[in-house]
């Protein structure tokens, strides 16, 4: 994408540095600020090398402070800024909710729309790296439930590199999740990044048969799962949501009128989370469009587990989703 | 307050008072208006303050920015904020400074800067942090004043706010108001350590305790503690020793403190203190401490008449201000 013409192969951490790059070189009021987002260079590497490029001023290492550095980046988006907040995973964000919640999400509407929150606030999220119960959490679905707040999860490579920029023109408060399993993931930049949204679904594997709906890093376990049903005669469709709030569902619906079978695929525990909602909507709106009963698969609802075998087990994977295809074709006769 | 300062003019300290005396007679009439059903919600009334809200708006220039408490609307009256629309907002009104979507505890207004009254105690210091940090990183000339009360100490966020703002030597002031009261719990019910001016210094920023009865200990002191942020210096903390004459809200039975200690601190109000010296040094009459009641009366009553006036917005409208309507300037 850099030189606009041939496609290159680079990691999300990569795509992800690119984009925080261009942010801070094309307008003078971003900058970067978060837990060891300078000297050290970002807990996930995705911010090393900008503090040598663009200095202190603009890559701002701060204090152990969740609440004290996201209600900052709050007040100077207010004051003109378009700052970028690094909170180092979800799990730390839940020291900043009172800011996120209280304020990101409320500024705007209670002062009447005198007042907007334009910040972008980034954060890891996901499992899957043997981290036990505080450090898995993918609590993404709670801050979709709040209006005032946009919340997208980039799980492709363009989307890593693309969603940063519209998010920072956004005049919203836009919640960043990027699954940290991720960041290692390497794949082509192509075009498509130079005009991604942060809102819209994109189907990232067109099918007739079911529609898988998944985000962030589910999204390949989906993928992985469409090659292993396609090989037993099921062609799978599967759609990235990209934002979850505001959900698609124009998308949704378009692909359930056309598999008319859906299976959901969410991180996040399976009570009251995103996959719920999303079923939800589509039984208000397609219920009749379906041939299936809706099926989801999300993460079993225990704190994430240490050991491999335990933390595998509870996470959605190719094999569950697959089971669970194949169940609703078996039940669909 | 025992003394005038030296060289005090007639028009000077009738100026003061009469700010004060506006934002008394103002919540005087929202009290009646709380009980008649024209407000509702929580209100928090700011009897015994006002001395704090009228001697710092004294120092705040127009570029500087206010974030304020749920006690917030001695503040936006002192910042200049229109009664009318004031009232409007705490009646729910469309004409209200937030559109009505905020009430009593939310006063917004861009023109003034006034960055909300915010429900959540503690909530406002990290916006002001970042404010005065937006500010500084333009290059710009304001300063940002944030209020909230002795309760926030043992919020996390203020002790976090203060830190950032004196590690990165931001503009800010941080007032608070220190009226010994956490909604019911007395100060030395909470705090191991009561001194509040003592632990904001342990950050290594400016810190100083003031009476907040006296508006020119007040004025005075945030006068130097606002040259100090504005030198670039970093931030300034001020205590004011205050104290609230009627309950937290007006759901308050009040069974927490004696009336004889109600009645002691209210000997040395603001309002009072300020009449009986300007009269002993024959700077006012007692014609015209009436005359600045009635003025306030009046403009009191046609806040009332404008919102009881205006119009409420349309159900239509419900899901409007979710999301900015307009690009952010």
């Amino acid at each position: 994408m850099t030189d606009g013409t041939a496609a290159t192969r680079i990691t999300y951490r990569e795509a992800m540095k690119q984009a925080i790059r261009e942010a801070l070189q094309s307008d003078p009021r971003t900058f970067l600020m978060g837990e060891d987002v300078g000297k050290y260079g970002g807990c996930f590497a995705v911010s090393k090398g900008l503090l040598a490029e663009f200095g202190e001023e603009r890559i701002r290492d701060t204090p152990l402070s969740e609440s004290g550095f996201v209600g900052a980046g709050i007040g100077a988006a207010m004051g003109g800024m378009r700052p970028i907040v690094e909170i180092m995973t979800v799990n730390f964000s839940l020291l900043a909710a009172d800011q996120i919640v209280n304020n990101a999400a409320t500024l705007c509407h209670m002062s009447g729309g005198q007042f907007s929150v334009p910040v972008v606030i980034r954060m890891a999220t996901g499992a899957g790296r043997q981290l036990a119960a505080q450090h898995s959490h993918s609590l993404e679905a709670w801050y979709a439930q709040v209006p005032g707040l946009r919340v997208v999860v980039p799980a492709t490579i363009d989307d890593a590199r693309g969603m940063l920029k519209p998010a920072l023109e956004c005049p919203d408060p836009v919640l960043i999740f990027e699954p940290a399993s991720l960041y290692n993931m390497e794949g082509e930049l192509t075009e498509a990044a130079r005009h991604a949204e942060i809102s819209g679904a994109r189907v990232q594997r067109a099918g007739r048969d079911v529609t898988l709906i998944t985000y962030g890093a589910s999204l390949w376990r989906c993928v992985t799962a469409a090659e292993e049903l396609a090989a037993a005669g099921i062609d799978a469709e599967v759609i990235d949501l990209r934002s979850l709030r505001p959900l698609d569902d124009a998308a949704i619906l378009g692909s359930v009128r056309r598999t008319r079978r859906v299976l959901i695929v969410d991180e996040g525990w399976r009570s009251g989370g995103i996959a719920a909602e999303v079923a939800m909507r589509i039984v208000e709106q397609g219920f009749y469009d379906l041939d299936a009963p809706i099926a989801r698969v999300c993460t079993e609802e225990v704190p994430l587990p240490y050991p491999k075998h335990l933390e595998d087990a509870a996470l959605p994977n190719p094999a569950r989703i697959v089971a669970a295809v194949k169940r609703m074709f078996g039940n669909a006769g | 307050m025992t003394n005038l300062p030296a060289g005090l003019t007639r028009e000077r300290g009738l100026q003061l008072l009469r700010e004060m005396l506006r934002i008394r007679q103002f919540e005087g009439r929202c009290a009646e208006l709380y009980g008649a059903g024209s407000i509702r919600g929580f209100m928090h009334l700011y009897d015994g303050e006002e001395a704090i809200a009228v001697g710092v708006m004294q120092v705040l220039e127009p570029q500087d920015s206010i974030v304020s408490t749920y006690r917030d609307h001695g503040h936006a009256i002192a910042r200049g904020i229109g009664m009318g629309p004031l009232m409007a907002e705490l009646f729910g009104k469309r004409t209200g400074c937030s559109g009505g979507r905020g009430g009593s505890m939310h006063v917004f207004d861009k023109r003034t800067r006034f960055y909300g009254g915010n429900a959540i105690v503690g909530g406002g210091l990290p916006l002001a942090v970042g404010l005065a940090l937006a500010g500084k990183m333009q290059r710009q000339p304001g300063i940002a004043a944030c209020f909230f009360g002795e309760g926030a100490a043992a919020e996390g966020e203020f002790h976090e706010s203060l830190n950032l703002a004196a590690l990165w030597r931001l503009p800010v002031l941080f007032l608070c108001e220190n009226n010994l009261y956490a909604m019911g719990t007395a100060l030395a019910r909470s705090e191991a350590e009561t001194d509040i001016h003592a632990k904001a210094a342990s950050y290594g920023l400016r810190s100083e305790a003031v009476d907040g009865m006296d508006v020119f200990a007040v004025e005075n002191a945030v006068r130097a503690a606002a040259a100090h942020a504005r030198s670039g210096a970093g931030p300034a903390f001020i205590e004011f020793r205050t104290y609230r004459f009627r309950p937290h809200s007006m759901f308050d039975a009040q069974l927490y403190r004696d009336k004889a200690e109600v009645e002691e601190w209210q000997k040395r109000g603001p309002i009072i203190m300020l009449t009986t010296l300007l009269k002993a040094a024959a700077l006012m009459t007692e014609e015209d401490f009436q005359r600045l009641q009635r003025e306030a009366d009046g403009e009191v009553s046609e806040a009332v008449a404008f919102a009881e006036r205006s119009e409420w917005e349309p159900v239509e409208d419900l899901a409007r201000h979710v999301y900015a309507e307009v690009a952010a300037s």
